[in-house]
């Protein structure tokens, strides 16, 4: 008898429940189950960075964690970071720098730069370099990935630099 | 790469864990960052009628300093809390220093400490790093609890001295004293990548400002993670400079064996130990060597 | 890289004008093929060969087929009616190399780890896996051919009936080999080898068929490069017609000329679809795609050059090997072919002779993968070229920039060196521009002092590499262009995207030549509906073919516009002209009409016929970029790491789309390039075991590798043989690195006698070259 478990989780800010057996990655529940294709599978082996999400703001490869594991979890992809049609900072830098072709890794950049720039606003390219080696792009060769990020920190921190004397 | 299937169960006790393992003693398998194991579910290289997740245990999880100044750290730690934790920035500086090397944040956001020793991946940092640090094991059983020092834990690829109805609780790693030095370096064909051939050295200079302990752990050698007897010997009473240095690197590969694969041959692997030593002592002493030509 | 911001006002021609399609890739609503879900979809397993040569004696599928959730199981026998071998496209070589073919399942014998058996259809992807493993294979395991001495020493034969594992040996050359040699003052011989590597897209493959039982009909996603041809193959092994099948585009994670070829899937799944009634989904696992999915590159060198007393080169001569794997893919020969022709490389060489010989192994069939033979080429020529150097005592830049060709030597006859093409010649250019370019760029007369020097434990070095690339590619690309209404131009090309940004760089090409908003132009790639046929994506083709296709299919709507407003005003075509969008009375400000009002007055039912415009582009002529690259590495003495501190790149394209995507195509391309000279490469152990069958252990490069790429794009050169006058950009950045690199590791390390043979250079083999040199 296969074990079915109603999987419950709040993604992208909205509670979402399903039935998961056990075996199923949390990537697959949420594209397979939760129709939320923007988390893409790359190697289903924790090693290209394509399906990374974040749970409860932190990154993880959603193709190493059961479903089942992300019970009552927040969790947030892709498409939980454009304030509607509006593109994040991020997302425009990104976009703006080139950093991306095939656009397969991008979900998975962007989740990680996301966690990055949080935790550290201010880091260095090599800090972003090593942030970032855990997501494969074959298009862009990174440097515009790199960049993209750099000029996300740079612009926040002029911007909360206003704030202030403002 | 779809796992076969398997049944889940995620305990919120230590005891009840300890009872679902005793339950299932063939066919279960204990998962706790998951990112070892669920790859090698996924090539169907490891199956599991039972997995026992210990991800909702409270208690297993957290990093506490003992009053005799010994770090704590519950199995289910993250390596991202190990890594960003000012305690252990400050009582296991060498922890520290290495955890940025094990795999990449993702990763680290997730895998365990309790996981990796469990694992007992011979190229994995963790088990050299609790080597160095003269760390303990805490095992947690019906039978009660007892503890296994770092060095007796692993005993070959992916097996260690834990007994099957067993599940790691907590490692302890005794006070850093004020004196003691370290060096950490590991290479690898990328940043994340599991080493090839690590070091974690740690010096501890007496009042007569010699040395007075020593010890060098390589790690990517064909079977564990290895405390390098000969090279800690070498140390032993002597003035860190560079003599005690070369005395180090003339004997570090002694009694070692070399394995070949395809990222590395036998002979690269015994380079790397006598190079390595060396760069790690001379980091640990502030030896700066210049080779200008 | 700082653009010029885009002028608004100008044409977008040239501007750097960021891509429409990033938003949905940015947001995650990209529709790549493993996103589309229909209806009673069943997924299908494949169960590959563990066995690298083995006869299969009985395959068992019973115990399999009563697993939950299965539908179907499929092994030869289900296919031998219908199945025929997969043809070779392109590139046919002398000899019986076509014979080389592979059925779409294993008959008799399996040849390579990964070569498909049996395939699992089931309800879940999960299942089918599940029932996969219960097929039960019995083999009798043969010795297996791995290596080119294996190949060659003809023993044990993969292909019985054909009596070689040599598939094609031919020569070709210009000029008087012989005599280069008997007057040479100097020459020197050396064997290279390159390893085995690929494209490895991050998207796996992935194929969903559809069959229509009521309509006889199939729609199959996820073919892309040549999905006409894809077509037209599915076809004929289906005993279908053509038009009856459809194939849709979606989005592409990465082709790298790897994906969309024809494979044995491109027919077990529609074959499937069409057994069963129901759609049918695959997606390859990234297990599978390392060793299912074409490997490249893997070639071995005897070279030797002839240098005369001026120090001018005057002969080269070359004997070079593919290990093409197990059997014959259908674009298996152009690597080898390309190889052959790209060895003399930009470089002034009278007297140029190659032997090509291509051997078959037990291991994944190679093929085309972006810069086939080039690379490779590339290695071999700037190795031999750099050790000629230091032997002369010639400084390595001095030595090219007298060897290489000059603008008043365009066009430079290249002789005949590809079998199947006939002769050819560069286009136009002078190839020092761009090594100066580079050597300007790094500073290499004040980095020259750290040539081979050790600094802080590190030996420093400087290599260089130059390349020519032949782009484009006959024999034609159709487009057609099709206005909806006032505002919305809809563009169709026979081109097959996978992430270069046609949607924007075709919309610019049109919006420049019909001289209307870039905005009103919605770009269509990667189907088979609406065009009568497409030659799809490969060779840097697409800016090439389809652009100027473009430029043709723009003058036929003006055409027609002209003849509409002129039929409507009752005044002679002549009378006439078109400016940016409207039709005027010749010399007049006034237009009598524009693209919008014309939509608006023919009306919404009609408007897609009437304006409708198809253009065809035809040449079987190449256009030739052309480009440097120079590398400043340092080589950590202790542990033979290599760190790349400074990397310049430049190329020569003709004439620029859009210069934001092609700075990112030729940095990509060079970043991709740069991973085999130290990570990428395909290990197989002497039972031919693929022994790199995971990301952990196929190592591309990371973002911590290779930080400091510069490139340079220059447009001196337009070619002359389109009206755009481009040249294609893909390719460009990629087919350098390996020979940049290998110079810059052997220019490090030459002081200590050693010297660079072979790729990719891992810590583990430049520290056995420092130990046998002593250090």
């Amino acid at each position: 008898m296969t074990q079915l478990i109603e999987v419950s989780m709040v993604v992208n800010g909205e509670r979402r429940s399903a039935l998961a057996e056990p075996r199923h990655s949390l990537a697959h529940f949420l594209r397979d189950k939760l129709r939320l294709t923007g988390t893409h599978l790359g190697c289903e082996h924790g090693s290209c960075g394509a399906c990374t999400v974040l749970v409860e703001g932190r990154s993880v490869r959603a193709c190493l964690m059961f479903a089942v594991q992300a019970q009552d979890a927040n969790i947030t992809t892709i498409e939980g970071i454009a304030q509607g049609d509006e593109l994040s900072d991020l997302q425009r830098a990104f976009q703006r720098n080139h950093a991306l072709q095939c656009g397969f890794c991008t979900p998975g950049q962007i989740m990680a730069a996301t966690e990055l720039l949080a935790d550290n606003p201010d880091p260095s390219p090599d800090q972003v370099r090593h942030a970032m080696s855990g997501n494969i792009c074959r298009c862009t060769g990174y440097v515009p990935i790199i960049d993209a990020i750099l000029e996300v920190a740079a612009g926040r921190r002029e911007s909360a630099a206003q704030q202030v004397a403002e | 790469m779809k796992p076969a299937k398997f049944d889940y169960v995620a305990p919120e006790s230590l005891d009840e864990a300890i009872a679902l393992l005793a339950a299932n003693p063939d066919d279960a398998q204990i998962i706790a960052g998951g990112q070892s194991l669920t790859p090698m579910l996924n090539f169907r290289m490891a199956g599991a009628a039972l997995l026992i997740d210990i991800n909702r245990i409270v208690g297993l999880s957290g990093i506490r300093l003992g009053d005799d100044g010994a770090v704590h750290i519950g199995a289910t730690t993250r390596h991202r809390d190990v890594e960003l934790s000012p305690l252990v920035a400050r009582h296991l500086p060498l922890v520290h220093a290495a955890m940025p090397y094990v795999a990449h944040v993702a990763v680290r956001n997730r895998g365990t400490i309790g996981g990796s020793l469990c694992l007992a991946e011979p190229s994995a940092e963790w088990p050299a790093l609790c080597i160095a640090c003269e760390a303990e094991i805490v095992l947690a059983s019906p039978r009660g609890r007892r503890r296994v020092t770092a060095e007796e834990f692993p005993l070959a690829p992916y097996t260690t001295s834990r007994e099957e109805d067993e599940i790691l609780e907590e490692v302890i790693f005794p006070a850093w004293p004020a004196n003691r030095r370290f060096g950490f370096e590991e290479v690898s064909r990328r940043a994340g990548d599991f080493a090839i051939i690590g070091i974690a050295s740690v010096l501890d200079l007496g009042t007569d400002r010699r040395i007075n302990a020593a010890r060098i752990v390589a790690f990517g050698l064909g079977d564990r993670a290895l405390l390098l007897d000969a090279p800690s010997a070498a140390l032993l009473g002597r003035v860190p400079e560079e003599a005690a240095v070369a005395a180090a690197i003339a004997c570090a590969d002694e009694g070692l064996e070399f394995d070949s694969d395809f990222h590395a041959s036998a002979a690269y692997r015994r380079r790397l130990v006598q190079r390595l030593v060396g760069r790690t002592l001379r980091a640990a002493l502030g030896i700066k060597t210049e080779q200008d030509g | 890289m700082n653009h010029d911001p885009v002028d608004p006002n100008a044409s977008p021609l040239g501007q750097p004008i960021e891509r429409r399609e990033d938003v949905r890739f940015l947001t995650g609503k990209g529709l790549y093929t493993d996103d589309i879900q229909l209806d009673g979809m069943v997924h299908a397993v494949v169960l590959r060969s563990p066995m690298a040569h083995a006869r299969i004696l009985s395959v068992d599928t019973d115990e399999a087929r009563r697993m939950p959730g299965v539908v179907d199981v499929i092994a030869f026998a289900d296919i031998a009616d219908t199945a025929q071998p997969i043809p070779v496209r392109l590139a046919q070589l002398p000899g019986r190399f076509k014979e080389y073919s592979q059925m779409p399942l294993a008959g008799d014998k399996v040849r390579y780890v990964g070569e498909p058996i049996a395939v699992v259809v089931a309800s879940s992807a999960y299942e089918a896996e599940d029932a996969a493993e219960l097929i039960a294979v019995e083999f009798e395991e043969l010795p297996a051919v791995v290596t080119f001495a294996d190949a060659r020493r003809d023993e044990t034969l993969l292909h019985e009936d054909l009596g070689s594992n040599i598939s094609t040996n031919y020569t070709v050359g210009r000029g008087d080999i012989d005599a280069a040699f008997r007057d040479a003052a100097y020459t020197r011989k050396e064997r290279f080898r390159t390893g085995r590597h690929s494209g490895v897209p991050l998207e796996t493959r992935s194929l969903i068929a559809d069959w229509n039982p009521d309509t006889e009909r199939m729609r199959i996603w996820g073919v892309n490069k040549v999905p006409f041809a894809v077509r037209d193959m599915v076809a004929r092994m289906l005993r279908m017609e053509p038009e009856h099948i459809d194939m849709l585009a979606s989005d592409v994670g990465g082709g790298f000329g790897v994906r969309g070829e024809f494979y044995p899937e491109d027919f077990l799944i529609p074959f499937l679809a069409r057994r069963l009634g129901r759609p049918v989904k695959w997606i390859e696992d990234r297990r599978e795609h390392l060793m299912a999915t074409a490997h490249g590159r893997e070639m071995e060198c005897e070279i030797e050059i002839a240098v005369d007393a001026d120090q001018m080169i005057t002969g080269l001569r070359a004997s070079v090997t593919v290990n093409l794997g197990a059997y014959v893919r259908p674009n298996a020969g152009v690597a080898p072919a390309k190889c052959g022709q790209a060895l003399p490389g930009p470089f002034r060489i009278p007297h140029y002779q190659c032997e090509i010989t291509t051997v078959q192994t037990n291991k994944t069939p190679a093929a085309s993968y972006r810069g086939p033979g080039r690379y490779e080429s590339a290695f071999f020529r700037e190795r031999i070229i750099d050790l000629a150097a230091a032997d002369l005592g010639l400084d390595p830049a001095e030595f090219r920039l007298k060897n290489l060709i000059t603008a008043a030597e365009q066009p430079y006859d290249i002789g005949s060196l590809v079998p199947y093409l006939g002769p050819d010649s560069y286009d136009t250019g002078d190839y020092r521009s761009t090594l100066n370019c580079v050597l300007e760029k790094i500073d290499y007369d004040r980095i020259k002092a750290l040539r081979g020097r050790k600094i802080d434990g590190r030996y420093h070095g400087i290599g260089m590499c130059c390349f020519v690339a032949s782009a484009g590619g006959g024999p034609g690309e159709h487009v057609l262009i099709e206005v909806e209404g006032p505002g919305k131009v809809h563009l169709y090309i026979g081109s097959s995207g996978a992430g270069q940004g046609y949607e924007t760089s075709m919309a610019q090409i049109l919006a420049h030549e019909l001289g209307i908003g870039f905005d009103d132009i919605v770009v269509h790639h990667g189907g088979t509906a609406k065009l009568p046929y497409g030659y799809g994506s490969w060779h840097s083709r697409s800016t090439v073919m389809a652009g100027n296709a473009i430029t043709n299919a723009a003058r036929t709507l003006i055409d027609q516009m002209i003849e509409l407003t002129a039929d409507r005003a009752g005044l002679g075509s002549q009378a006439l002209e078109y400016r940016a969008g409207a039709v005027y009375p010749r010399g007049k400000d006034t237009p009598l009409a524009t693209l919008d009002s014309l939509a608006e007055q023919i009306g919404a039912d009609e408007v897609r016929t009437v304006l409708a415009a198809p253009g065809l582009y035809e040449t079987n002529e190449l256009t030739y970029t052309y480009g440097a690259q120079v590398a400043h590495v340092a080589v950590d003495a202790d542990t033979g790491k290599v760190e790349v501190i400074r990397f310049v790149t430049s190329e020569d394209v003709g004439r620029v789309i859009n210069p934001l995507t092609t700075h990112g195509q030729s940095i990509g391309g060079t970043v991709q390039g740069m991973g085999p000279a130290f990570l990428d490469e395909f290990v197989y152990d002497s039972s031919g075991q693929l022994l790199t069958g995971s990301f952990a252990d196929y190592l591309v490069p990371v973002a911590t590798d290779f930080p400091v790429v510069e490139s340079i794009t220059l447009t001196e050169y337009p070619s002359a043989r389109n009206p755009l006058g481009v040249k294609g950009a893909a390719e460009g950045g990629i087919g350098a690195p390996g020979g940049c690199l290998g110079n810059a590791v052997g220019d490090a390390l030459r002081p200590l006698g050693i010297v660079v043979r072979e790729l990719p250079m891992t810590p583990s083999r430049i520290a056995a070259l420092l130990e046998e040199a002593g250090c």
